[in-house]
C-alpha cells in the first residue's frame, strides 16, 4: 500500500502560541493511499497539526517535504498549490446555495463567447462535472440544484469532501468527518473516505470515535500534549492501546520520566 | 411540523422520481414568493378597481409605472446590499445630492446633458465606494456609516442646492428622461424585440442542456414561461399604446432590472454576493475576496440611488430640498423585501426590486384615487410591509424547522 517516500512527510514541526506549547518536535508522515487517523484528547495538537499543514497557523520550526523535496507552508494558498485540501468540521458550505454552486465555490467555470466580458457562469459545465464527479464517488444527492441547507448532515459532509477533490489535490485532511452523524450517515462518509484512499489520495482523518478510525485507518497516530504518543498500525493494535497512548496510561506504566514531567504540568488531568 | 413532515415525504418521493419532486421543489422554493406578491398584487388592484374605477385605465396604469420609475431603480441597487444581508440607509439622501449635483452642473454651469447624468452617476457611485470601503475596511456594521451617510448627504444635498434650495431643470434631455412616449409602432417593435430574446435565451439554454445530457423534464416549463411573459408584454403594450405610449421611463427600468438580475444571477461576481450573503467565512474560505464584493454592491447601490435621484428630477423638472427625503428611502428597502428578497442575506432577486415598486406604487397611487389622506397611506404602506416581513420571518421559521437554514 505505501511504496517509496511518503507523500508528505513532517519533521521536527513544533508550534508555540504564547506559553503553550502546542506542538513539540513532532513527526508525521502520509503516504498516498494510505488513511492517517490522527487521534488524541481535547487539546493534544490534533487541530494545531493539521492547521500546520494547511498554512493557517504556519508552524514555528520544523521541515516539511512533499513528495520529498522540502517545501515552505506560509498561508492557505501554498498548502493549496502543493496539492492538500482541507475539510473543515464546520464544512464552509454556503446553506443558501446549491450542491454544484457549493462544489465551484471561488473556481467558477465561466462561459466562452459574449458572455467572457461579463463573467459569465457555465452553469451547464460545472453541472455536468458536478454529476461525474459525485457519480465517480458514489455519492447520492437527491438533487444537484437542491440548497445545501436541505441535505441531511452526510450529505453536506460528502458535498464537503467531494468539493475539496475539484482542485485535484494528493492529501486530503478531515477534521472530525463523522461527528455529528447518524449511524447509517457515518458509513457513507466513511465508504467514501476509502473511496479517496483507492483513488490513491494520502488521507489524513481527525477523530474522537476510534471505532470510526479503526474501520478505515491504515496507521493511527497519537498525539498527547502537542508531542508524538505512539504510532500504531491499525490491524496490529487494539483499541486499548491507542486509549493507553491517548490518556498517556501506557507511558505512565513504563515509569517514562521525561514524559511524568510533561504531565504533571496539566495535573487536573491526571486527576480526572 | 408540518413543514418537517412534508420535507420527509418529500425525501421519500425523491427515491422514485427525482425530476418530478426536483420541479415541485423548485417551483417551491424559487417561485413561491414572487408568486405570493403577484397574487397580493391582483388583491390590491381588484380592492381598488371596485371602488374607484379610474384605477385600472391605461391612463392611471402608465401614471402607475412612471411613479414606481425612482423607487423601482433605487430598489435594485438595494437588492444587492440585502443579498448581503447588509442594509443601505443613505439611498434616499445620495439619490437627493445626485441629482443636485447634476441640476447645478446644467443649469449653473451649463453642461451638457450627459455630462451632468455621468457627473450625478459618479457621485453616487464614489459615495457608495466610499461607504462601503469603510464598512469593510473597519468593520463597522453598514447599519451605521449609512446612517451618518444620510445625514451626511441630506446636508450635503442643501449645501449643493445653495440658498434658493430649488433648481429648475430645463434641459430636455434630462427632463425627456421621465417625459418622453414612444409611437405605438415603436412600442410594438419593443414587445418583438423583448418576445424574442427571452425565447432565444430559453431555447439556446435548453438546447445547451439537451446536449450536455442534463435536460430534465422536457420543455414544458419553457414554454408556459415564454407563452406567459409574452401574453404580459403584449398586455403591457397594448394598454400603454392606448394612452400616451410606451414611456422610456419604463424601459429604463426594465433594461436595469434585466441587466442587474443578470449579473445576480449569471455571472461570477453575482454568485460571489450571494455566497458572501449565505457564509461569509465559507467564501472567504473558498478564496472569495470578500471585501472586494462588499464594496462593488454598495457602489451599486449608490450608483442606483443616484440614477434614481436622476429619474426623479427629470420627472419633477426641478431638484428641490424635499429630493430624495420623505420616505423614499423606507420605500425602496420595503419593496424588495415584501417582495421577498430575505432581510437576512443570501436570498432574493432584482426583480423583487421591480415587483416591490408596483406593489407600493399600486397601493399609493391607488389611495391618491380615493384622496385618502398622508396619514393613512403610511399606516396602510407600514402594514403591508409588516405583513410582508412576517411573512418572510414565517418562511424562515419554516425552513429552519425543515433543516433548510
Amino acid at each position: 500500500m505505501t511504496n517509496g517516500t511518503p507523500l508528505l512527510e513532517l519533521e521536527g514541526v513544533s508550534k508555540r502560541f504564547g506559553p503553550v506549547q502546542a506542538l513539540d518536535r513532532v513527526d508525521f508522515t502520509v503516504s498516498a493511499g494510505e488513511v492517517v487517523g490522527l487521534v488524541g484528547d481535547n487539546g493534544a495538537g490534533k487541530s494545531t497539526l493539521v492547521k500546520a499543514i494547511a498554512g493557517i497557523n504556519p508552524a514555528d520550526d520544523g521541515t516539511i517535504r512533499f513528495e520529498g523535496r522540502e517545501v515552505r507552508i506560509n498561508k492557505p494558498q501554498d498548502a493549496t498549490e502543493l496539492g492538500i485540501a482541507t475539510v473543515y468540521q464546520d464544512l464552509a458550505l454556503c446553506d443558501n446555495l446549491d450542491v454544484v454552486n457549493n462544489l465551484f465555490l471561488g473556481r467558477e467555470e465561466r462561459a466562452a463567447g459574449i458572455g467572457q466580458a461579463t463573467r459569465q457562469l457555465d452553469e451547464v459545465k460545472m453541472e455536468h462535472e458536478t454529476a461525474d464527479l459525485l457519480s465517480n464517488l458514489a455519492v447520492t444527492i437527491p438533487s444537484l440544484r437542491s440548497e445545501v441547507g436541505t441535505l441531511s448532515g452526510g450529505q453536506r459532509q460528502q458535498v464537503a469532501v467531494a468539493r475539496s477533490l475539484l482542485g485535484d489535490p494528493k492529501v486530503v485532511m478531515l477534521d472530525e468527518p463523522t461527528a455529528a452523524l447518524g449511524v447509517p450517515q457515518t458509513k457513507q462518509v466513511l465508504e467514501l473516505i476509502r473511496r479517496l484512499r483507492e483513488r490513491n489520495l494520502g488521507v489524513v482523518v481527525i477523530s474522537h470515535n476510534l471505532a470510526d478510525v479503526f474501520a478505515i485507518c491504515d496507521r493511527v497516530f497519537v498525539l498527547r500534549l502537542g508531542k508524538a504518543a505512539g504510532e500504531f498500525k491499525a490491524e496490529d493494535t487494539t483499541e486499548e492501546h491507542v486509549i493507553g497512548a491517548i490518556t498517556g496510561l501506557a507511558e505512565n506504566r513504563e515509569n517514562n520520566e521525561a514524559d511524568r514531567e510533561k504531565s504533571e504540568r496539566k495535573p487536573e488531568e491526571e486527576g480526572a | 411540523m408540518s413543514a418537517a413532515a412534508s420535507t420527509t415525504a418529500d425525501d421519500a418521493q425523491t427515491g422514485q422520481g427525482p425530476t418530478r419532486s426536483q420541479a415541485i421543489r423548485r417551483l417551491v422554493q424559487g417561485d413561491l414568493s414572487s408568486v405570493r406578491v403577484v397574487l397580493g398584487l391582483v388583491v390590491i388592484a381588484i380592492i381598488f378597481q371596485v371602488q374607484e374605477s379610474r384605477f385600472l385605465s391605461a391612463e392611471n396604469l402608465t401614471n402607475l409605472m412612471l411613479q414606481i420609475t425612482t423607487i423601482g431603480l433605487i430598489s435594485v441597487g438595494i437588492v444587492f446590499v440585502l443579498l448581503l444581508g447588509e442594509i443601505d440607509l443613505s439611498v434616499g439622501a445620495v439619490s437627493g445630492l445626485s441629482a443636485a449635483v447634476m441640476a447645478v452642473l446644467s443649469v449653473n454651469h451649463g453642461w451638457n446633458a450627459y455630462l451632468a447624468i455621468a457627473a450625478a452617476v459618479a457621485v453616487g457611485a464614489s459615495i457608495g465606494f466610499l461607504q462601503g470601503s469603510l464598512f469593510s475596511r473597519f468593520v463597522v456594521p453598514s447599519f451605521v456609516v449609512t446612517l451618518a451617510g444620510l445625514l451626511a448627504w441630506e446636508g450635503a444635498l442643501l449645501q449643493v442646492l445653495g440658498k434658493t434650495g430649488s433648481l429648475n431643470i430645463n434641459d430636455p434631455k434630462i427632463t425627456g428622461l421621465a417625459n418622453t412616449f414612444y409611437s405605438d409602432t415603436v412600442g410594438w417593435i419593443f414587445a418583438a424585440v423583448i418576445i424574442g430574446a427571452y425565447g432565444a435565451v430559453l431555447a439556446m439554454g435548453y438546447r445547451k442542456r439537451v446536449s450536455a445530457g442534463l435536460a430534465d423534464g422536457g420543455p414544458l416549463s419553457l414554454i408556459v414561461r415564454f407563452v406567459f411573459l409574452s401574453v404580459l408584454v403584449i398586455a403591457a403594450v397594448a394598454i400603454l399604446n392606448s394612452d400616451r405610449g410606451v414611456p422610456l421611463a419604463v424601459m429604463i427600468l426594465l433594461g436595469f432590472v434585466v441587466g442587474m438580475e443578470y449579473v445576480a444571477k449569471r455571472t461570477t461576481f453575482g454568485r460571489h454576493v450571494f455566497a458572501v450573503g449565505g457564509n461569509a467565512e465559507a467564501a472567504r474560505r473558498a478564496g472569495i475576496r470578500v471585501n472586494g464584493v462588499r464594496v462593488a454592491v454598495f457602489t451599486i447601490s449608490g450608483s442606483m440611488a443616484a440614477i434614481g435621484g436622476v429619474m426623479a428630477a427629470s420627472r419633477l423638472f426641478a431638484v428641490n430640498q424635499n429630493s430624495g427625503g420623505n420616505e423614499l428611502l423606507l420605500l425602496a428597502i420595503a419593496g424588495p423585501v415584501i417582495a421577498g428578497t430575505s432581510l437576512f442575506g443570501g436570498r432574493g432577486s432584482v426583480w423583487t426590486a421591480l415587483l416591490g415598486a408596483l406593489v407600493i406604487g399600486s397601493i399609493s397611487n391607488g389611495m391618491d384615487l380615493l384622496s385618502l389622506s398622508s396619514a393613512v397611506k403610511l399606516m396602510v404602506t407600514g402594514g403591508v410591509l409588516l405583513l410582508a416581513v412576517l411573512v418572510d420571518a414565517v418562511a424562515r421559521q419554516q425552513r429552519q424547522t425543515s433543516g433548510r437554514v
